[in-house]
């Protein structure tokens, strides 16, 4: 299907108008909603921004400044940051920071044993911390600044983590519905659809699934106007 | 009955109402259609959690 055919998709009877998907796409990941307000998606938009951002807000306010951060040292792999990566723009600094605590942070070879890492004791992260990974070493042996923000938060740092990530991970379903429209199962709900068609009457099966119409795809739950030719 | 305090299960409501929200956002355009869903989600969701609060609970007891 040509590249155009993509571009105006149809669903619950409302005619999108995707314009350039891809960026589109870009937009809804550098912050989510942002690009289904460049779609003129209004409403959509709205609830995307204020649903996600205020998870990713209240994971910071539950957990504290250090729940986001960027860490591949080894004993801190810091693999829930992929997930809030998702979120956006919002998450970048924690990359910023952890360059800086790098460049901070001397490595120490040992023979026969992993390296060990140890930061500069005169090394302060910048913004009072923000998203900033802990100081080196990380150990699961010692009291180390992750155990320091466990005991501060206690269990709200393990939830503001979760919250975070989910929230980074619900961007990556809108930036799919920026770029390609709302979501359709082929099927879902047959059972109901077809109970209903037996009570309809002759004029004939509603379409519920998705479909090209004039050359353009649509992805329709609820249109009347889009109907089967009767045979 | 249960070890945590049952403040922490205040947790649960704003991940539901942004997850049924987002969900139901994702495949709907209309607003009425995407609160309908939503409310489902919620629904489907809060329900698969008390079956395992059930199960997780009665295992408690026995063992």
């Amino acid at each position: 299907m040509a590249e155009t055919d993509l571009r105006i998709v149809e669903a619950d009877g409302i005619k999108i108008d995707l314009k350039n998907r891809y960026l589109a796409a870009v937009l809804a990941w550098a912050f989510p909603g942002l690009g289904h307000f460049y779609q003129q998606r209004y409403a959509k938009g709205t609830l995307y921004a204020v649903c996600i951002m205020t998870t990713y807000i209240l994971g910071f306010a539950v957990g504290g400044a250090h729940v986001v951060y960027a860490s591949m040292t080894p004993g801190d792999r810091r693999w829930h940051y992929a997930c809030q990566l998702g979120v956006g723009v919002v998450t970048l600094p924690a990359l910023w920071q952890t360059m800086r605590l790098n460049q901070a942070t001397e490595r120490i070879s040992r023979p026969g044993q992993p390296p060990f890492f140890r930061t500069r004791r005169d090394f302060v992260p910048a913004m009072g911390g923000w998203m900033s990974p802990p100081r080196r070493p990380v150990s699961e042996q010692s009291a180390d600044e992750v155990a320091a923000w466990y005991a501060r938060k206690g269990a709200g740092y393990e939830m503001g983590t979760w919250y975070t990530m989910i929230a980074g991970l619900l961007n990556i379903l809108v930036i799919y519905d920026a770029m390609s429209g709302p979501l359709i199962v082929p099927g879902a709900g047959r059972r109901k659809e077809e109970d209903q068609d037996d009570t309809q009457d002759a004029s004939g099966p509603e379409v519920r699934t998705a479909k090209t119409v004039d050359g353009k795809v649509t992805a329709d739950s609820n249109v009347e106007s889009i109907r089967e030719p009767k045979s | 009955m249960m070890s945590i305090s049952p403040t922490y299960l205040l947790y649960f409501v704003p991940l539901l109402v942004a997850i049924s929200l987002v969900y139901g956002a994702t495949r709907h355009e209309d607003l009425t259609l995407i609160l309908r869903h939503a409310l489902h989600t919620a629904y489907w969701m809060t329900g698969f959690m008390g079956v395992i609060f059930v199960i997780l609970v009665l295992i408690g007891l026995l063992v």
